[in-house]
């Protein structure tokens, strides 16, 4: 048997160590993704090298052409939402609408809106119910409640995250970095409104199903271990669209619009209707009002 | 001075602008926002297709030959019957209480005469359904669609 040498053996060590970093990266393995910085500290240089770079990464993951866009905030716009309760019929339209535009997980099935069924004249949370399924909608003795990312002004969630991988952007959007993100799921216990999902496992969509259009900081798909949760479409949003629950609402109970235009309509619904908010007591400032435009 | 080269291409290109000019700017007005046609209107299935030789009868009664199907039941129904909002003569337009007629697309008129309140709503966009730009042109739902 030959003797190994010292110099043989750092010889073949090193070849080894160089083939499995060589070999991880052919997998996937990316350095820039490792040290990537958090999206908000980033140049406008470095954004659009992640963007490119992640374009590739999906592409080649989904065997199509994704675009991930990072549009920043309009100026002086602050986005709002009212919805009507009165008019909500509790179809659940939005909440599945609201999974084809978004990219999320269907097997695991997450959600970002929860429609809850409340008892007529009552408002106790407790006693609602976001699994009913009844033959038919709305129920006699019922109305309906459904509650997403209420995209608070004093979010608990941003406070709370221990690595920053969640923001309030400047159109007041609380947003989530997936690649940020460590999993530790603070943030979803520190929302008092359910409003956060955790992808347990890689978000299973169907490749007929798969949004191609898609946002940095909104639809673009996630990963497995990380936190995600409405955010007001950005992907459309930011670009002048509706977000996909407002479209899809039969019964045009959504009302979403800039804050700051007095001419807007989500404006004219704060003006006109006493709105309230959802545990406005936890002082988490919600962007999303909720009102009845029926007696 | 300007050589005849330059002339040329200067000319050329005035002309491209003024040729080019009413495309972009149709461009740009198309994009406003726009009420989706009902599906029966005047323009895809004119009512005068079959109107148009008949007699009109304003007798208020029961039909039952055609358009027995449709009930306004829980609308005004002992008082109100299809002359009230249709024109007796030209059938392809809506009548309005001060005689005024209107085209099917602006029946949002026909019902403001009544709900009042929720056309003032629905004007700006607290009532009914939209679809399209928060921050420009959108789609916008009529009563009827």
């Amino acid at each position: 048997m030959k003797q190994l040498t010292r110099r043989s053996f750092l010889k073949a060590s090193s070849a080894g160590l160089g083939g499995t970093v060589l070999g991880g990266c052919s997998e996937g393995f990316d350095w820039a993704t490792y040290f990537q910085d958090r999206f908000e500290e980033m140049s406008p240089e470095e954004v659009q090298k992640t963007l490119k770079r992640l374009e590739k990464y999906y592409s080649n993951k989904y065997k199509t052409k994704i675009t991930v866009k990072g549009t920043p905030s309009k100026e002086n716009t602050v986005f709002g939402y009212a919805l009507d309760l009165s008019r909500c019929v509790g179809c659940r339209r939005c909440v599945y609408a609201c999974v084809d535009e978004n990219n999320i997980s269907r097997d695991v099935q997450i959600h970002y809106i929860r429609v809850l069924k409340m008892k007529d004249g009552d408002m106790n949370l407790e006693e609602s119910d976001h699994y009913y399924n009844p033959d038919k909608v709305p129920e006699d003795d019922s109305y309906y409640m459904p509650v997403q990312c209420q995209q608070c002004d004093n979010p608990p969630c941003v406070k709370v995250c221990p690595v920053k991988a969640t923001w309030k952007d400047p159109d007041g959007v609380v947003v989530v970095d997936y690649n940020r993100c460590i999993g530790c799921r603070d943030c979803m216990a520190s929302c008092p409104y359910r409003a956060r999902k955790f992808n347990w496992r890689e978000p299973e969509i169907p490749e007929d199903k798969l949004n191609t259009e898609t946002h940095y900081l909104g639809n673009r798909p996630r990963y497995r271990g990380v936190v995600e949760k409405c955010h007001f479409c950005l992907q459309r949003t930011r670009e002048g669209r509706y977000p996909a629950c407002v479209e899809i609402c039969p019964a045009g109970a959504r009302k979403f619009g800039n804050l700051l235009d007095p001419e807007s309509e989500i404006r004219l619904v704060l003006e006109n209707f006493r709105t309230f908010r959802l545990k406005e007591e936890l002082n988490t400032q919600p962007k999303f009002f909720y009102f009845f435009s029926l007696g | 001075m300007i050589n005849r080269k330059q002339f040329l291409a200067l000319f050329f290109s005035l002309i491209i602008t003024i040729f080019l000019r009413p495309t972009l700017f149709a461009s740009t007005t198309s994009e406003n926002s726009f009420i989706p046609p009902p599906v029966f209107s005047s323009e895809n299935h004119p009512c005068s297709d079959c109107h148009e030789d008949m007699e009109p009868n304003t007798q208020r009664r029961q039909l039952e030959e055609n358009h027995s199907d449709i009930v306004i039941q829980g609308h005004g129904e002992p008082e109100r019957w299809c002359l009230d909002c249709h024109d007796a003569t030209d059938r392809n337009k809506l009548i309005l209480l001060n005689g005024e007629k209107v085209e099917f697309l602006a029946s949002y008129k026909l019902c403001q005469q009544c709900h009042g309140a929720i056309f003032k709503a629905w004007e700006p966009g607290i009532h009914g359904k939209r679809v399209g730009r928060w921050d420009g042109p959108k789609k916008i739902y009529l009563c009827v669609s």
